[in-house]
């Protein structure tokens, strides 16, 4: 059983149709890449699977539970997490009480506890603190820990958000163009990230993104979109090789 | 990677208190505890008020300074606790403390009746459903008998401790302190706890939080009922204090005094909050030498505030 299915997904504004009956699924443990032209509809697609759009038919099942239709909140905490493509940190706060962010929904502690300082929550604050300050190891920015988030680099904030999203531990981590923006060695670096994000702690990863090199690199089965429709599924060499994929979107890149 | 110790988690926990703002802090109470014993009846009076003032701005910057919520009827909270004291001591012959926990639990209730429905909606729906709600309880309160009416409630019992009956404007100005300091306590102890941070997530990126796992709409609601309950106490201290209570103490005017101490002093931080609730409390008496000019004066101060200090005068470091 795949870890996230996505069957007959289907998403219109208005008149405009954005996801038309959009099928695929990505299994445990893989690093999958969803690509296609701007305003193919991927970012829509992440919206569906995250909760903040509801999609007009079609299902989504994460291991194999129906997510569809549950809010944001409710799917992170049943393991999908992601990164927005314009970087969404809460900039005016600091960098490791971003990280925190992600461990919110694996504590329970509310105000009553932390009024009367109970020892409970107190060991819990600690927790939090050293999960937050082991993702931001994890993505090599610890030392700004104390930093505001809005004072890092482009580069630092992108990883950042990475930290954030894997503090909720994930089962699947979805990265909505974690390149853009970056030179290229920061893109060398991202594609270790990557890796290492599967290989070290087991998430599952889909990213979507527009740079080809990095895609090829590191995807083992890439979909590709196009005007809301799924036009290819498969491994790098065989999207790379279907006319439609050549047509509609390598064939307009470089 | 489970939630093993890690050397990293060495990072400690931020004390309540820093320590080069903690000799202010004491210096600050020194001079709170001494006042009544070198300042006259009407000193200490304006005193009691400010303090007064700081509860009510503390409780309302949670919801608008911590989970940037706007709202307009701070007040109805204010007077929900003080009828509720009113009512249940002067017609059914309660002991003060109890009447707490229940002016508590009516501000909860309230504030879930308000709220829940309300706090789904866009933000500012907030303001305007607020803004009506302070209203209403102002109406209610003038028109039911049991709440006496336009003329109010009186011979509301004082309260007592060990046997030791609060009279004077020294007890009350004491009682007032200690609640401000449990406020303050209150505050500190949750700002820098998981709820707080959620509210902080909640303020600086609505979509962000949720996608990491915040459920919003009770992150907002739990701090619309904490800011609830906040004014529900202050409104019980008050009316045993006043010992008679009337609908206008708990206007729309009332609710703007108490956000403006909060935007005043620059929302989300206490040391902020607390001056901007003093300022509000003693404006108005600095200025009684303007006679009928005062409200000009005072929106003149005011204005020149917000001016050459638009974040508030003791911004919150945050932004
Ligand atoms: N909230 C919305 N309301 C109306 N239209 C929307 C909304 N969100 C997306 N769309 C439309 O849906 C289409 C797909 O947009 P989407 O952002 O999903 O594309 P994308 O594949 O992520 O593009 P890009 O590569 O530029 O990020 C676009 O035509 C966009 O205008
Ligand atoms: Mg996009």
């Amino acid at each position: 059983m795949a870890l996230l299915e996505v069957r007959d997904l289907r998403l219109s504004f208005g008149g405009l149709k954005v996801l038309q009956d959009i099928s695929f699924s990505v299994e445990k443990g893989a690093i999958n890449s969803l690509i296609g032209p701007n305003g193919a509809g991927k970012t829509s697609l992440f919206n569906c699977l995250t909760g903040f759009y509801k999609p007009k038919g079609g299902s989504i099942r994460l291991g194999g539970r129906p997510i569809t239709g549950l809010p944001p909140h409710r799917i992170t905490a049943l393991g999908l997490a992601r990164t927005f493509q314009n970087i969404r940190l809460f900039k005016e706060m600091s960098v490791l009480e971003n990280a925190m962010s992600g461990q919110h929904c694996r504590s329970r502690h509310g105000i009553v506890s932390a009024i009367l300082h109970l020892p409970s929550q107190r060991r819990e604050e600690d927790r939090i603190r050293a999960a937050g300050m082991r993702w931001l190891d994890f993505v090599g920015i610890a030392e700004h820990a104390h930093r505001l988030a809005g004072g890092l680099s482009y580069g630092d904030q992108r990883r950042l958000e990475l930290a954030r999203a894997l503090a909720s531990t994930p089962e699947i981590i979805l990265l909505d163009e974690p390149a853009a923006g970056l030179n290229e060695r920061e893109k060398l670096d991202l594609v270790h990230l990557i890796r290492r994000i599967r290989d070290e702690t087991g998430v599952t990863v889909l990213l979507i993104e527009h740079d080809m090199g990095l895609v090829m690199q590191v995807s083992e089965k890439i979909v590709v979109f196009d005007y809301g429709q799924k036009i290819a599924d498969g491994t790098p060499e065989a999207v790379r090789a279907d006319p439609k994929v050549i047509e509609a979107y390598l064939g307009t890149e470089d | 990677m489970s939630d093993g110790a890690s050397t990293l988690s060495a990072a400690p926990q931020p004390p309540l208190v820093r320590r080069s703002f903690l000799l202010w802090a004491l210096a600050a109470l020194a001079c709170a505890l001494a006042l009544p014993h070198f300042a006259n009846a009407y000193v200490t009076e304006v005193a009691t008020t400010a303090l007064l003032y700081v509860v009510l701005c503390l409780g309302l910057n949670i919801v608008v300074g911590y989970a940037g919520l706007l709202d307009l009827g701070y007040a109805a909270f204010f007077a929900v606790g003080a009828y509720t004291t009113g009512i249940l001591t002067s017609e059914f012959g309660f002991n003060f403390w109890l009447t707490i926990p229940v002016a508590m639990a009516a501000a909860c209730l309230a504030g879930i009746i308000i709220g829940a429905p309300t706090l789904r909606l866009r933000s500012d729906y907030l303001a305007i459903v607020t803004l009506g709600f302070g209203e209403i309880v102002r109406i209610i309160a003038r028109n039911l008998d049991i709440t006496g009416g336009a003329s109010g409630l009186v011979g509301i019992e004082r309260p007592e401790i060990l046997g030791f009956k609060l009279m004077q404007v020294q007890h009350f100005y004491y009682a007032f302190l200690a609640l401000a300091l449990l406020a303050v306590f209150v505050c500190l102890s949750v700002e820098r706890s998981r709820m707080g941070r959620a509210w902080f997530y909640v303020r600086y990126d609505e979509d962000a939080a949720a996608g990491i796992g915040i459920n919003r709409v009770s992150a907002k609601l739990q701090a619309y009922m904490m800011g609830a309950v906040i004014a529900s106490v202050a409104g019980c201290l008050y009316a045993a204090k006043m010992t008679a209570i009337s609908p206008e103490s708990f206007t729309f005017n009332q609710s703007l005094l108490i956000l403006l101490g909060v935007v005043l002093g620059g929302m989300g931080r206490i040391p902020g909050v607390v001056l901007g609730a003093i300022l509000v409390a003693l404006l108005p008496e600095v200025l009684r030498g303007a006679g009928t000019y005062r409200p000009l004066v005072t929106a003149v101060a005011l204005l020149a505030i917000m001016l050459f200090r638009p974040n508030g005068l003791w911004p919150d470091k945050r932004g």
